[in-house]
């Protein structure tokens, strides 16, 4: 019986919410339907206040005042107010932004935006570990940079960026630094202040709460940081994003801040350990390579490349029984693989080979058992289907044979 | 994205995968994508001298699904044909047989192709010169 639970390691796409989470939600959709911004009746002042509760749960997680958090629809919208908030808030002082290649496409599409709008935009390539160069950082910061947009732990590979030593460069040299910290707030420690963020991007489906709810951090003293409302309408969230608050999902969120609190460092033991034996496993295999840094790395995630294997034709060997996600192109419209792995410097055959697989609170010894037992099989099956390995054990220098591109 | 059952079911029990030795005379080979792609076909005949027809066809393939799907159809069907009936083979026919969706087309081209570049193969390795109508496209 248990044996057909489907295992779930694809807890970077988001995770389940947690059933505490919508308990503390259920209310709030029909006994407690208020809007929070009406005033003037019981309705709204319950909303309201159940409003100012979750924003102290989520403040309280990242250290942060209360108000210093503006709730959005999610990350993406976070990071969208943050770059073009800025971007138009701080005009006059410049027009340059310095973010990374391997940030998430929320900020890059973002950032092209920008660029039509008449911003100029770094970006800063990433070491074979997935991490950026701080000298090259402080050398692309001109008068004219206003802001730095660097991830804190990346999506695809868990990896961590040095955030206490950008955080020191940028306020060296003056300017604003932002963070989408949607893949690390809730699974590690984070305090923005502590390290110098001064804008922060997250959202809740990632920490174990619904979807559809998002925070902006925006740090209000030293310094007081503003944004240019991207959404027009009633003034809400202190004029910053306009739009009736979503007060079960802010409900839930704040729940799932609480808990994430209070149980991130027994959570953390538990799912790095079996993520380690996950990946441990996985590497007796040949030709395994993880991606990027291991030292500096989220500790639920590992993103494993199986040489000579194509990943979506590998996921599609479990996929009735384990999800995870794969950089192929396969898995994408473009057809292009992972950019984020072709910018670690993987050849493109490695990033179409590889699987990322992510851990979360719900995620058993037994699922880690199994996915270990499925994918092994998996890759050996492939294998024995695949040309290129077949070439790569009779000798051949794959590099060497003229493939037909297409 | 959902594969349709026929694609599943190559997928799960691929016809005819393995090895023909690529150095007899009656074997020809195609090999065609790239790793960097995420695509690599590796197709096979074996083609009886006097009929000229293909007695087997054996495939490899590094891909997803659909194209693994696509060579393994592609080899069942070439099977019992002779070379100018394989050259026949449209990878549209392939894309109708496995319901693929658009972007999956490239991998039907890429049977295509491997069924091509092996009859080429077989062509050249015994001095077969190109009848009038079928040309042979390269990969």
């Amino acid at each position: 019986m248990e044996n057909n639970r489907l295992i779930y390691l694809d807890n970077n796409a988001t995770t389940p919410c947690d059933p505490r989470v919508v308990e503390a939600m259920l209310p709030y959709f029909y006994e407690v339907p208020g809007n929070a911004a009406s005033r003037n009746h019981p309705f709204g002042w319950q909303a309201e206040e159940a409003v100012d509760y979750a924003r102290e749960q989520v403040a309280n997680l990242i250290n942060a005042d209360s108000k210093e958090i503006i709730f959005t629809s999610g990350a993406t919208e976070a990071d969208n107010l943050a770059l073009k908030g800025v971007f138009e808030m701080y005009k006059s002082k410049g027009n340059h932004i310095i973010t990374a290649t391997t940030e998430h496409k929320a900020v890059l599409d973002t950032c092209k935006r920008i660029e039509k709008m008449g911003g100029e935009v770094t970006y800063l390539e990433v070491n074979n570990e997935g991490l950026i160069n701080l000298e090259e950082l402080e050398a692309a910061i001109t008068d004219k940079t206003i802001l730095v947009s660097i991830m804190w732990a990346n999506n695809e590979t868990g990896v961590i960026q040095p955030m206490k030593e950008i955080g020191e460069i940028c306020k060296k040299k003056g300017v604003l630094f932002m963070s989408d910290a949607t893949q690390a707030v809730g699974k590690i420690p984070v305090d923005p202040r502590e390290v110098g963020v001064h804008l922060m991007a997250f959202t809740s489906h990632k920490m174990y709460g619904p979807k559809g709810v998002g925070a902006l951090y925006v740090s209000r003293k030293n310094p007081r940081v503003k944004v240019t409302a991207q959404m027009d309408g009633g003034g809400h969230e202190r004029g910053m994003r306009s739009g009736t608050l979503n007060v079960p999902g802010i409900v839930g969120f704040g729940k799932a801040a609480k808990i994430a609190k209070e149980e991130m460092a027994q959570d953390t033991e538990r799912i790095s350990k079996l993520r380690d034996r996950l990946e441990s496993s996985l590497m007796e295999m040949e030709e395994t390579y993880i991606n990027g840094s291991v030292a500096h790395r989220m500790p639920h995630v590992t993103n494993i490349s199986f040489k000579h294997v194509e990943g979506e034709g590998l996921m599609m060997t479990f996929n009735q029984q384990v999800g995870v996600s794969s950089g192929s192109a396969c898995t994408s419209a473009s057809l292009e693989p992972s950019y984020v792995l072709v910018a670690l410097g993987l050849g493109d055959d490695l990033a179409h080979s590889s699987i990322r697989f992510s851990l979360g609170r719900f995620t058993t010894d037994e699922d880690v058992d199994r996915a270990i037992e499925l994918v092994k099989k998996g890759v050996n099956h492939m294998r024995d289907l695949s040309p290129i390995w077949e070439m790569y054990k009779e000798g051949i220098d794959l590099t060497m044979v003229e493939w037909s591109e297409h | 994205m959902a594969y349709s059952e026929k694609v599943i079911e190559h997928f799960k029990n691929p016809k005819n995968v393995g090895t023909l030795d690529k150095d007899s005379k009656n074997v020809g080979t195609g090999l065609v994508g790239a790793p960097e792609c995420g695509d690599v076909m590796r197709l096979q005949i074996e083609v009886d001298e006097a009929t000229g027809v293909i007695k087997d066809a054996k495939f490899k393939t590094f891909g997803c699904g659909s194209a693994i799907a696509s060579s393994s159809l592609a080899t069942e069907w070439l099977k019992g044909k002779t070379i100018n009936q394989a050259l026949e083979i449209d990878n549209m026919e392939i894309v109708e047989e496995l319901a693929l969706p658009p972007v999956k087309i490239h991998c039907s081209v890429l049977a295509e192709d491997a069924i091509k570049s092996a009859i080429a193969d077989y062509r050249k390795k015994n001095n077969i010169t190109v009848e009038s109508e079928s040309s042979v496209a390269s990969a």
